[in-house]
């Protein structure tokens, strides 16, 4: 259940971002999340309520937004979408990939 | 609640060494947490005031930004002393700590060995290390899956590592949570023992994607298992091209001393890199 920690860490950001702003309540937090980011977005709706509690985000609406992941193979060059860490090049079957997007764990923006 | 670890009230980080009293750990806690803003509980809601007006302030921060700081933090602490920091995770009963009891029974003499372990609860595994006696301090994370840097540095400021040691960091049993937490680590080693699937690396991809080592335990128990060591090395390889792996029985010995080399030739490319 590391989602309620990363759920912390986006309260914590928000937190941040709220007081350098002069608010209290923060309207809506958009989150890029990468889809091999380890991030089971389930888990995070789940721990969302526990962790918004008492904080700026408790009414904020949370937008979430997937960002596909991408690689491109080092040996030919080739990007490519992936779905697994461990997917070969589609072009050439090597597995030395770079992983280009998908990885995002991040706060975009909050409104206020 | 703390915002490191998303543990409550109730459930505590607590750092402590064998012998010490259990009292340290609402100490510990307090201290963890003066840095936390927790003003939050005094907010007041002000609706009515500029509700239909909305701004949005772009903050473009990663939301393990902050464990990422004190990771990095931890990073120069060991390069300043010149220690060889490894992260060693796995799923429950791979054979980590008794791996880890092993390599320090064998190699104390030469090599200068500092240990933080963590557990959710126990000091057991602390109490396995200190009868080898080897300087340890126990993480118990109350609730959290994984290890944080944030532990990690607490943890050192009470262990003390010298410098030129091995500093052995031993992650809470869990193969999911934490590959997410960096602690500062010179590398990560992930175990496996071929009691579990040699299809563990493409299950738990993101844990061998991010390890440089992979040790493969329990190689004495491969008669009555049905585990294939190549299959388990080629679906690791898939992830990370780049893993190196040691198969080794941390029970009998075998196959221990490849993983004693490498080991001390990493320790000897960091002293001559300085």
């Amino acid at each position: 259940m590391h989602e309620l920690s990363i759920a912390m860490g986006i309260v914590r950001i928000a937190e941040e971002a709220a007081r350098k702003n002069g608010t209290v309540a923060v309207k809506a937090i958009d989150l890029e999340i990468g889809t091999l980011s380890g991030v089971e977005i389930e888990s995070l709706n789940f721990a969302w309520p526990l962790a918004v509690q008492n904080s700026v985000l408790e009414k904020a609406e949370k937008r979430i937004h997937i960002i596909p992941a991408r690689a491109e193979c080092l040996e030919c060059q080739t990007r490519f979408d992936i779905e697994n860490l461990f997917d070969p090049c589609p072009r050439c079957g090597s597995h030395f990939i770079q992983i280009l997007q998908g990885k995002e764990m991040r706060v975009k923006s909050i409104e206020i | 609640m703390c915002t490191t670890c998303g543990c409550g009230t109730t459930d505590e980080v607590s750092i402590k060494k064998p012998g010490e009293l259990s009292t340290m750990v609402r100490d510990l806690h307090v201290h963890a947490h003066d840095h936390h803003h927790h003003d939050h509980h005094h907010h007041d809601h002000l609706h009515g005031h500029g509700h239909h007006e909305r701004t949005v302030i772009e903050v473009e921060q990663d939301i393990l930004h902050a464990n990422q700081l004190v990771a990095e933090r931890n990073r120069g602490y060991f390069m300043a002393k010149n220690i060889f920091a490894l992260n060693l995770v796995s799923s429950p009963g791979s054979g980590k700590t008794t791996l880890l009891e092993r390599t320090l029974a064998d190699n104390k003499d030469r090599i200068k060995f500092f240990v933080i372990e963590g557990d959710q609860q126990t000091m057991n595994d602390a109490n396995r290390i200190n009868r080898l006696n080897v300087p340890v301090v126990q993480i118990n994370t109350g609730k959290a899956c994984h290890l944080d840097s944030d532990m990690v540095h607490r943890a050192l400021l009470q262990l003390q590592p010298e410098p030129q040691s091995v500093v052995m960091i031993e992650n809470v049993g869990n193969l999911v949570c934490p590959a997410a937490f960096d602690l500062g680590e010179t590398a990560r080693v992930v175990i496996v023992s071929v009691t579990e699937g040699d299809d563990k690396p493409i299950k738990y991809p993101d844990m061998f994607a991010g390890s440089q080592v992979c040790i493969i335990n329990k190689i004495d128990l491969l008669p009555y298992v049905q585990f294939d060591v190549q299959k388990a090395k080629d679906y690791a390889l898939q992830v990370n091209p780049h893993l190196v792996f040691f198969e080794v029985s941390a029970t009998t010995g075998q196959g221990m001393d490849a993983w004693y080399k490498w080991l001390e030739e990493q320790l000897s490319n960091q002293n001559n890199s300085h």
